[in-house]
């Protein structure tokens, strides 16, 4: 189908765009890589009055290094250019191996991180990395500014904590520190489809080589990306073998609660979730031991 | 609702064009209604088949997931830039026809354009990269076999 009628205005300065944003509120959506939002759009289930185009707005695509925080990549970062940037293998290995999954090349061509992470699609990878990896969202309005830690960024199916009048303009990722290991797995039909299952974990080892840090966190395996806190709790101060591995994968098991569709029912979502959990686990671990 | 238009300027396959478009216009339909260029195949208009896929500042995009407006300043290039002139095709396309690549031939454009920037920047592919660079393409004739041979050929016929 084709887009319902709207209002196009091209923003120049970030003034700009959130002044418009603040006087249409919920009426105007902002127009990044369009690769979600457009689609929605030629559906009609999306019918914004205005749209505001952001794409010119080139101070905030691309990455900065900030230490000791680590990473700030601009919303507007196209996920070609993370894919081209030698930066992401070095400092952000897990981003790194989930960047291929994520749809096809020709998406990641337009597609950006910061409105991948805004449209808040439960189903796709960047949420959940950006939930395993502790991340910071900035946010921007007339009003000022604030970040937002991504555990309380997601709030439900499409939805996140950005007020009406607020844009995200920056995310903050720590890069990856000695003996840490990460691994990003997911199970789909086919390559560039959304996963049945994603694993994305980040894993610290200490100097006797007992997790000081674990973070697990999941796609499509609930209304928000699912960080598996009891599951990487349970990691914690211990020698990470094969029982603690199952131990694991049992606990994110359990605690998930996928809705099932028409590519894999729940029962089988689950199953899934702990394979992948299991294998993500042992692959971090032989990378924290080597790094 | 009154109709929101926009003067846009853009290059396409080498041509300036000036024109007024609707904002809700799709590029994919700007190429095809306003510059009637409907080598540009619209198929699924949610960004999954790949059929549409033109060169963007020479970057493989879905010119059904962007406005025509937003095209604004920038360059295109469609399967009607590819081959040098009438009588000589370019090496992807006679590589197609010689595999047979193609039956129906509706997804072929798309995946002309988006093999034409893969050979450039993987000018000695393997298998698996070629279906890899393919998996954003989809073909309902061919089962893709005749479609690999034709882009394996035809990077051979580039590196010459």
């Amino acid at each position: 189908m084709k887009p319902a009628p709207f209002r196009y205005v091209a923003a120049w300065t970030l003034d700009q765009a959130l002044q418009l944003k603040a006087q249409y509120g919920d009426e105007a959506h902002f127009l990044a890589g369009g690769q979600s939002l457009v689609p929605t759009m030629n559906f009609r289930l999306t019918q914004p009055a205005v749209l505001i185009d952001i794409n010119r707005l080139s101070e905030y695509a691309g990455v900065k290094n900030c230490p000791p925080e680590g990473l700030r990549i601009g919303a507007l970062t196209r996920y070609r250019n993370l894919e081209r940037d030698p930066a992401t293998a070095r400092d952000l290995p897990l981003v790194h191996e989930a960047l291929p999954h994520i749809a096809h090349p020709q998406i990641r061509n337009r597609g950006t991180i910061g409105g991948n992470l805004a449209h808040a699609d439960p189903a796709s990878e960047m949420p959940a990395i950006v939930l395993a990896l502790a991340g910071k969202l900035r946010a921007q309005s007339v009003r000022g500014e604030r970040r937002i830690a991504a555990a309380d960024f997601f709030v439900g199916a499409l939805s996140t904590a950005l007020e009406p009048d607020e844009m995200l303009v920056e995310v903050e990722l720590p890069v990856a520190q000695p003996r840490s290991g990460a691994c990003f797995l997911e199970l789909a039909r086919r390559r560039g489809d959304f996963a049945i299952i994603g694993v994305a974990c980040t894993l610290r080892l200490d100097e006797q080589g007992r997790c000081a840090a674990a973070r697990i966190a999941l796609c499509n395996a609930g209304d928000t990306p699912v960080l598996a806190a009891q599951a990487s709790d349970s990691l914690v101060g211990r020698r990470v073998g094969a029982a603690e591995i199952d131990g694991a994968a049992e606990l994110v098991r359990r605690s998930i609660e996928p809705g099932g569709n028409v590519h894999a029912s729940k029962e089988f979502q689950h199953h899934i979730a702990g394979v992948l959990t299991g294998r993500a686990l042992a692959t971090a671990v032989e990378r924290a031991g080597a790094a | 609702m009154t109709t929101d238009t926009h003067d846009i300027t853009v290059t396409v396959n080498g041509t300036q064009y000036r024109r007024a478009v609707e904002a809700r216009t799709l590029l994919s339909d700007f190429l095809r209604h306003d510059l009637s260029l409907a080598g540009t195949h619209v198929g699924c208009e949610q960004g999954v088949c790949g059929a549409c896929t033109v060169l963007f500042d020479g970057a493989a995009v879905r010119s059904c997931l962007m406005f025509a407006a937003q095209a604004d300043g920038h360059a295109i290039m469609t399967v009607e830039g590819l081959a040098a002139d009438r009588d000589h095709l370019h090496p992807l396309q006679e590589s197609m026809r010689d595999c047979h690549g193609l039956q129906c031939g509706y997804c072929t454009p798309g995946i002309l354009m988006t093999m034409k920037v893969f050979l450039e920047e993987t000018p000695a592919p393997d298998e698996a990269q070629i279906r890899e660079a393919l998996s954003g393409n989809l073909c309902r004739c061919t089962g893709y076999q005749h479609i690999v041979e034709a882009v394996a050929l035809a990077a051979e016929r580039l590196r010459r």
